[in-house]
């Protein structure tokens, strides 16, 4: 039995039937552009898109017969006519709900010849450091800018234009570098085919369920790993903080984990007392590096352990009171983390001078 | 000669109760009367464009210079509907219609018809069939088949004048509902007349009206859709420029009847005069005191605004046109939800076509057993058609339902112009089809327009004679779908543009066999998969044509040939070697150098040079007609080689 007020194109799926759709998504609005979940309806006049239509008590749906077949066929035939198929060289392969629905719905060869197949040759949009936009992978399903304005809620990105020149675009159509964009990546990952892809892209080889280490929310995510690499971050659409969201940060800032410039002890300006070098570097298990701290040494950072540092830390702390020190902290620390520093703060250091970098 | 009472100014006049709209329609019609004479100036878009403005300050100053200003009245009124005829002008208290008045004309107008009651013939509209002078519009047989309801304050009153609306039972019906009918009688009056909308897919509009009542809020919006995008129509903006007063009479009613107090029009920026005239209504009609809070004493409150489009066909359609009052880009939205029950900012919306809104008044005044008594069994009421094309009379021309399209291209229309034969009629616009000559005897109407494959439309009447080909004509109205297209559908945005190609590829002799059934398999997704009107209509002209002419279509896809000799690809000029006398006309016209030849030498076109611009035939001297134009492929190209 399905929910009231499902799709008709949810409850096929919740009863394990298959409809084809492209510009539907589940976490967005259903717009019902692309026209392939078209379904007969009885006592409908004309076929209606199951992505758009609630189920009603009694209602007979053919979700497929000859007419509708040969009506999804050609709108398939149309939608291919118009894109860049050039699949052996798109990063989407494999992933893409065209090529999807190009083997589960099939089309007539004899007529897909007769179409004209026009190259777009639209310049890319590389502007943004994260993600390329590819015009002529895209097949105008609007998931992006139904993602861009219901889930990232910045409206970067807008259909633009008429007729066969409709075109997702930014305000003035400039690079997404220039417009609004905050680069959360959402658009990207729901795009169905390869016209959103991010700049880097390597399949992962398994994946890991972690926490975002950039700030207090606190979002859910798997990082993808190949080898001994992070190669892709995406959303736990389980974790009960983000529902799969992610900033750019969390999705994108994730280079830093395997940088060669990364810190991996903590450093100290040489002139100080308690700087006592430490020339030891000592291995983990795996051989990599446990993170020590590093001093300065005649205007050169060393390299301290970490007891050294909060040693340090420490006793610098003791020469102060109340209104001689203030203190600030991160937006990178979780909340516990936070509500322990105020609490050290007020307590230990006897002062309400307490911020945090996050207030603007 | 006796001096007339001057009209009473209505500044400071303020209706504010039924009493007081009677007291002032008796003023005003008594005003009326003694004042006899009368020059009635056409001043719509199409006589302003033919000079009428002209016409019009050489009357008023030519009548000053006999000091006759106070005795006879000089006014612009609204479109006749004859356009083509203009400038028209009608001459009172006759009634005298003439025609093609310039400015010189004038002064023998003034003195011999005003002056002297003497018609001056050479104006008048003759009547091309038995050569008779028609002295009253109602003589022409352009008017005499039709049935002027909607029409018939336009060429009668003066637009910007509150007073003239008034003096023809304007505000009655308004009156009338406010102080004898509730909102739901009001619905069941509109029900009952069978009124549909005129704006294309004739909904009827007692049933929207009922449910937007019906619909849950407070807030809800009035919308006259004025945008008119239809290539070649002009009804909405004739009655909009020559009787606004009508538009608003019947949204105030639709606003009474629905729980509405606010109203739009909305109206493409293209009709400068139409906006003019609209607002000055509307500012007549608020110091009047009958649009604001309270009206006449009823409780009833209603706003006008207007609000112009920027012109894109796709935006007349209601949920685009709704988009674009709020701001958005004009794409039509997937039904349901409907506007009555989510319109314009989310609330219920009414949204009727002008010609809609203008028949509510004449319901309701005279009842629905009137209006339902005028048309067919299932098509109530007239209907405004934009005559063009190849018929003689171009026009507007209001018919009641039903009327055939014989009657109204050869009675009104008086058949096709330079005696050619008729060979096809497009109705409904750039998504009509195209009704061939075997249906000629077809009454207009929804259902039989559509079961003829074409549809009723906003009403525009596109007359082809032989000289048109229906595979280029199919084409072109592609190109104008292809590329007015929203664009947000799948089949309506890609598959118009393949259509267009293969259409394109036909007539340029590119066509292979197969190519109609891809057409029609192309049609069918179009017209079955799109989201709105426009995707769902704008296959009927292909359709149609290969439903209709289809050996047309093979003839240019398999043999080469377009028997209309209009596709340029197909067909070819020569010289009869026979007739040529070698004069050199076509050889030194020719922009192209084709034509070889020379004194005392016959002359030849080099196929391959020549460009197929017809100038050779054009100059041709007609008493050698030396020169022809065949059509086929095979036969142009063998030329070609040789
Ligand atoms: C592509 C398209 C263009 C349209 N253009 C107009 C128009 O210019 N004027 C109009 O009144 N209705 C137009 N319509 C019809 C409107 O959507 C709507 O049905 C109509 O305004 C309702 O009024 P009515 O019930 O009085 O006909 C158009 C529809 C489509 C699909
Ligand atoms: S990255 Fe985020 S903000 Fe930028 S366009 Fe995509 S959804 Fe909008
Ligand atoms: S970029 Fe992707 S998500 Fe956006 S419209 Fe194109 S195909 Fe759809
Ligand atoms: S049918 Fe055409 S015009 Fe209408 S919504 Fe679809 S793409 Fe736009
Ligand atoms: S999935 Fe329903 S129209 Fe695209």
């Amino acid at each position: 039995m399905a929910d009231e007020g499902a799709t008709v194109l949810t409850a096929a799926q919740d009863a394990g039937i298959y409809i084809p759709a492209l510009c539907h998504c589940p976490d967005v609005s259903s717009q019902g552009v692309c026209r392939l979940c078209l379904v007969r309806i009885e006592g409908r006049r004309r076929p209606e898109p199951a992505c758009r239509t609630i189920i009603e008590e009694g209602m007979v749906v053919f979700t497929d017969d000859p007419e509708i077949e040969r009506l999804r066929r050609v709108i398939l035939e149309l939608i291919l006519s118009d894109h860049d198929f050039n699949c052996l060289l798109c990063p989407k392969s494999g992933q893409c709900r065209l090529q999807e629905l190009v083997n589960r719905i099939g089309f007539d060869e004899h007529r897909f010849s007769r179409l004209e197949h026009t190259a777009k040759d639209l310049p890319i949009d590389t502007s943004n450091p994260f993600f390329d936009f590819n015009p002529n992978k895209c097949v105008q399903c609007t998931i992006c800018v139904r993602t861009c304005h219901e889930i990232a809620g910045i409206d970067a990105i807008d259909m633009a234009y008429r007729s066969d020149n409709l075109r997702v675009s930014t305000f003035a159509n400039k690079p997404l570098k220039d417009s609004v964009c905050v680069s959360c990546g959402e658009c990207m990952e729901r795009c169905p085919v390869g016209a959103l892809i991010p700049k880097k892209f390597k399949h992962p080889t398994r994946e890991v369920k972690t926490t975002c280490p950039y700030c207090g929310v606190g979002c859910g995510l798997y990082l993808g790993i190949r080898g001994n690499t992070i190669v892709r971050a995406r959303g736990d659409d389980e974790s009960p903080v983000n529902h799969g969201g992610l900033c750019v940060r969390g999705r994108f800032g994730y280079d830093f984990v395997n940088s060669p410039d990364r810190l991996s002890l903590p450093l100290m300006r040489a002139y100080d007392e308690y700087a006592q070098p430490s020339s030891v570097v000592e291995m983990n298990e795996e051989g990599r590096p446990i993170t020590l701290p590093l001093v300065k040494r005649e205007g050169k950072f060393v390299e301290i352990t970490w007891d050294q540092a909060i040693r340090y830390v420490a006793s610098s702390l003791a020469h102060y009171k109340g209104d001689e020190i203030a203190a600030i902290s991160s937006a990178r620390c979780t909340n516990e983390e936070n509500y322990l520093f105020q609490k050290f703060t007020r307590v230990a250091l006897e002062t309400n001078n307490i911020d945090h970098c996050a207030r603007l | 000669m006796k001096k007339s009472i001057s009209i009473p100014s209505i500044k400071n006049y303020r209706i504010d109760s039924v009493e007081s709209l009677r007291r002032l329609r008796e003023i005003l019609v008594a005003g009326e009367q003694t004042t006899g004479k009368f020059v009635n100036v056409c001043c719509g878009s199409g006589c302003i464009s033919s000079g009428s403005e002209h016409v019009r300050e050489a009357f008023v100053s030519g009548i000053k210079g006999h000091e006759l200003e106070d005795e006879i009245k000089v006014k612009k009124t609204g479109c006749h509907g004859f356009c083509e005829r203009g400038p028209i002008v009608v001459v009172g208290p006759k009634n005298i219609f003439y025609q093609h008045v310039t400015k010189e004309d004038v002064p023998e107008i003034i003195s011999e018809t005003l002056l002297e009651d003497r018609v001056v013939e050479r104006l008048l509209y003759e009547d091309p069939v038995t050569g008779q002078k028609c002295l009253h519009e109602n003589d022409i047989p352009f008017y005499r088949k039709q049935k002027r309801i909607v029409l018939k304050n336009c060429g009668l009153i003066d637009p910007t004048s509150i007073e003239d609306y008034i003096k023809v039972d304007g505000f009655q019906a308004l009156a009338k509902i406010l102080s004898h009918m509730t909102p739901e009688e009001v619905i069941g009056e509109i029900k009952l007349s069978g009124l549909r909308g005129r704006g294309g897919a004739g909904f009827p509009t007692g049933i929207k009206w009922e449910t937007a009542r019906n619909a849950s809020g407070e807030e809800k919006y009035i919308i006259c859709n004025g945008d008119e995008g239809d290539p070649g129509a002009f009804m909405d903006r004739s009655v909009m420029e020559g009787d606004p007063y009508s538009v608003i009479e019947g949204m105030m009613i639709a606003g009474y009847a629905v729980g509405a107090s606010q109203g739009i029009i909305y109206v493409r920026a293209e009709y400068p005069l139409a906006v003019h005239h609209l607002s000055t209504a509307i500012a007549q009609v608020t110091d009047l005191g009958l649009l604001g809070r309270n009206i006449m004493e009823s409780g009833f409150d209603f706003e006008i605004k207007i609000v112009k489009g920027a012109g894109a066909f796709v935006c007349g359609e209601e949920t685009a046109l709704i988009a674009s009052i709020e701001g958005k880009s004009g794409r039509p939205k997937p039904k349901p939800p409907f506007p009555a029950i989510q319109g314009l900012w989310g609330k219920p919306t009414v949204i009727n076509n002008v010609e809609t809104m203008a028949n509510v008044s004449r319901i309701i005044l005279n009842g629905h057993e009137w209006y339902s008594g005028i048309g067919t069994p299932t098509d109530k009421g007239t209907k405004i058609f934009s005559l063009v094309g190849k018929v003689r009379n171009v026009g507007l021309v209001e018919v009641e339902m039903g009327t055939t399209l014989r009657e109204i291209i050869f009675d009104i229309g008086g058949g096709i112009q330079g005696g050619k034969r008729f060979k096809a009629v497009q109705t409904g616009g750039p998504s009509g089809g195209c009704i061939p000559e075997e249906l000629l005897d077809l009454p207009v109407g929804y259902e039989s327009l559509a079961k003829a494959g074409s549809i009723m439309g906003s009403g525009g009447m596109l007359v082809m004679d032989e000289d048109t080909c229906v595979v280029n004509i199919a084409r072109y109205f592609l190109d104008f779908a292809r590329n007015e297209s929203c664009g947000q559908c799948t089949p309506c945005r890609l598959g118009t543009k393949q259509m267009f190609k293969i259409l394109q590829d036909i007539t340029r002799g590119k066509g292979r066999p197969g190519d109609i059934e891809i057409l029609l398999e192309l049609s069918d997704a179009v017209k079955h998969g799109s989201i709105c009107g426009l995707g769902m209509t704008v296959p009927n002209p292909v359709l149609s044509t290969i439903r209709y002419f289809r050996k047309e279509y093979e003839e240019h896809i398999l043999e080469g040939r377009c028997r209309a000799l209009v596709c340029r690809s197909l067909i070819f000029y020569r010289i009869k070697d026979y007739r040529c006398k070698a004069c050199l006309k076509c050889l030194q016209a020719c922009p192209v150098d084709a034509i070889i030849g020379a004194k005392w030498q016959v002359h030849e076109i080099d196929q391959s040079k020549c460009i197929k611009c017809g100038t050779c035939m054009q100059v041709c001297p007609p008493r050698f007609s030396a020169v022809e134009c065949v059509t086929g492929l095979i036969e142009g190209s063998g030329d070609k080689s040789e």
